[in-house]
């Protein structure tokens, strides 16, 4: 990739160092394997562990005016691993995958403290630069989301408004992009054709594609497959794991069934709080906790 | 009530039944009537124009200027005036109107005093009647810029008087609310998840607008566009004090020239004529004209935005 340093722009200013307090309490450091016993406190992640996180949050708390939406977060992924976030509907998980790209701040009202990190990037810092974030942080969304646009111009979209013109670069940085995704024998063909006219599993694939063309580092999704048939699903099951290989996922799923095929490792999130983060067998046969047993075995959500 | 009911309950029930079934007749009877007529004003008035209108419009009618203190001669200055009013009230308009909507529904907060504001001036511009509008044409463009321009630029009265130009913003400033309402309603219209979907692949706030959302809010900001386009265009009040000429032999050639336009020379034929007899081909054929000017552009605007839906959704 002779242009690469083009498309990674330096990183963002990134705030002053962590204030002490925080940086002795380890932010993306394995917390001490259940410190505090009450719900919210992450275990010590089994795999990975002694990298620095590729995405973490500290004591993170989200709210939406009067509603809580995060009580104390405190999470984190190392790099190339898939995290599921199970849980119940409305327990925080899509707010949670929001506050890494700070899609939260669309919405009116919404107010965060703690922590939030990418890497070393400190997310929720003022002077963070959310569009270069948002560069670095891909997002695929439950419902397939491509613009009205040719199935070249969705996956060109995030490379032109980077400032990318050479064709040539933008071809095969496209063909790139829609490979990795497992999509450019199905479209090879159908490039400049409108992407809605693809079945909604292409789509799907199509918005992944369009978020590895601008490079991220990490990537968000949020329920990829439940708008999705079982045969797209389990395309898109299988490209997550391979995606594996380079990036690090956070996928929020509220199907138990896929959190178990895709992740590494498991958070399962009640009302607003992380109750129980752990390697995803581990979790699914030897829950910790009391909730998240009952969650898995179906006594509520 | 429910004494009523139990004492007259053997025989009402029947009685009432057939009696609004009547009632139930009558009404689709008056209803009808009521439609029908619509259809028929309306095709009474369109066969009369058409009728005695279409003979007069000819080449030589639609190319020539106004002759023998306009008994004769055809409406050519009057169709340029219309076009170049027309053509620059867009310009100034379309530009303004789409920013205004883009700021309202994607910039502004929309509980913001500043925003409640801008809402209750479009709101209540779009109320105004339109000869006030010609009334402030010509207190502030002719009046207050105008003239200041004049002194700015040591000239003599060149922009201090009615023009095309303060004409043509007037009638902009009329259908501001048309361009802002309609251009809005298309933006609020593109699914919050394209605003998701740009945003997260770390395209700027511009860009989201530029890019995915106006595209996407195309057909109705052309629809806004057209459907002033059609009503500035037979509008008469706002240019009656700011720019518009009851007779004028040559063209205008400049923005600060004066100019003939259909609406008004359809007044002016009508009421100002010496000779109402050899006048009134000529008048029919002027309205004739204007009404499939602006019918036209009316269509123009539909298989526009059917075109662009069309496309957006993926079909063509």
């Amino acid at each position: 990739m002779p242009r690469l340093a083009r498309l990674h722009p330096a990183a963002p200013p990134v705030g002053p160092s962590a204030p002490a307090a925080s940086a002795a309490s380890g932010i993306g450091r394995p917390s001490p394997p259940v410190a505090r016993p009450e719900p919210g406190a992450a275990s010590a992640p089994p795999r990975g562990a002694d990298e620095t996180p590729a995405l973490a949050t500290d004591d993170l708390r989200l709210s939406y005016g009067a509603h809580v939406a995060l009580k104390g977060v405190t999470l984190a992924a190392p790099p190339r691993t898939v995290t599921a976030i199970i849980g119940p509907s409305g327990c925080g998980k899509s707010s949670l995958l929001r506050s890494f790209n700070r899609m939260n701040d669309l919405v009116p009202g919404a107010r965060s403290t703690g922590r939030v990190r990418i890497g070393d990037l400190d997310v929720l810092d003022p002077r963070t630069d959310v569009v270069e974030l948002r560069r670095r942080v891909g997002m695929v969304f439950q419902r397939p989301n491509p613009f009205p646009k040719t199935v070249f111009e969705n996956v060109a979209f995030g490379l032109r408004m980077l400032g990318l013109k050479s064709a040539t670069e933008l071809e095969w940085r496209v063909e790139d992009s829609l490979s990795r995704a497992a999509l450019w024998n199905e479209v090879r063909d159908r490039l400049h054709e409108s992407a809605l006219r693809l079945s909604g599993g292409q789509q799907q694939r199509l918005c992944i594609a369009r978020c590895l063309a601008v490079e991220p580092d990490v990537i968000l999704m949020d329920e990829p497959a439940s708008a999705l048939d079982p045969s797209a699903t389990a395309r898109v099951e299988e490209l997550i794991i391979e995606l594996k290989a380079r990036y690090t996922l956070l996928v929020v799923t509220h199907n138990m069934q896929q959190a178990a095929r895709i992740s590494d490792r498991t958070a399962f999130m009640l009302e607003g709080e992380l109750v129980e983060l752990d390697d995803t067998r581990r979790l699914f046969t030897s829950p910790r906790h009391r909730l998240t047993e009952d969650y898995i075995t179906g006594r509520f959500g | 009530m429910s004494a009523t009911l139990a004492s007259g309950a053997a025989s009402a029930p029947i009685e009432r039944a057939a009696r609004s079934h009547v009632a139930d007749r009558g009404f689709t009877v008056l209803t009808g009537v009521c439609a029908l007529l619509i259809v028929a004003m309306v095709a009474v008035l369109l066969g009369d124009v058409v009728w005695f209108g279409a003979p007069s419009v000819t080449w030589e009618f639609l190319s020539t200027a106004p002759r023998l203190g306009m008994t004769a001669g055809g409406i050519f200055p009057a169709l340029f005036g219309t076009a170049a009013l027309v053509v620059l009230m867009v310009v100034a308009l379309v530009p303004f109107g789409v920013a205004a909507a883009v700021y309202l529904n994607e910039y502004a907060r929309p509980d913001a005093a500043f925003t409640k504001a801008v809402r209750f001036s479009v709101n209540n511009l779009a109320g105004v009647p339109s000869i006030v509008y010609g009334l402030f044409g010509l207190g502030f463009f002719v009046q207050f810029v105008g003239r200041s321009l004049d002194r700015g630029l040591g000239l003599d009265v060149t922009w201090g008087q009615p023009a095309l130009i303060w004409a043509a913003l007037t009638l902009a400033l009329l259908n501001l609310p048309v361009v802002i309402v309609t251009t809005e309603e298309a933006l609020r219209a593109v699914p919050g998840e394209m605003r998701e979907a740009s945003l997260a692949l770390g395209a700027t706030r511009w860009q989201t607008v530029r890019h995915v959302l106006l595209p996407q809010a195309m057909p109705g900001v052309l629809t806004g566009a057209i459907l002033s386009i059609a009503r500035g265009a037979g509008e008469v009040a706002p240019i009656l004090f700011t720019g518009a000429a009851y007779f004028l032999p040559y063209l205008p050639h400049s923005p600060a020239d004066q100019f003939m336009e259909l609406g008004y020379h359809v007044f002016v034929l009508a009421t100002q004529s010496p000779d109402v007899e050899a006048t009134r081909p000529l008048l029919y054929g002027t309205v004739l004209v204007l009404l499939l000017l602006t019918f036209s552009l009316n269509l123009a605007a539909i298989l526009l935005r059917a075109r662009l839906r069309a496309r957006l959704s993926g079909r063509s």
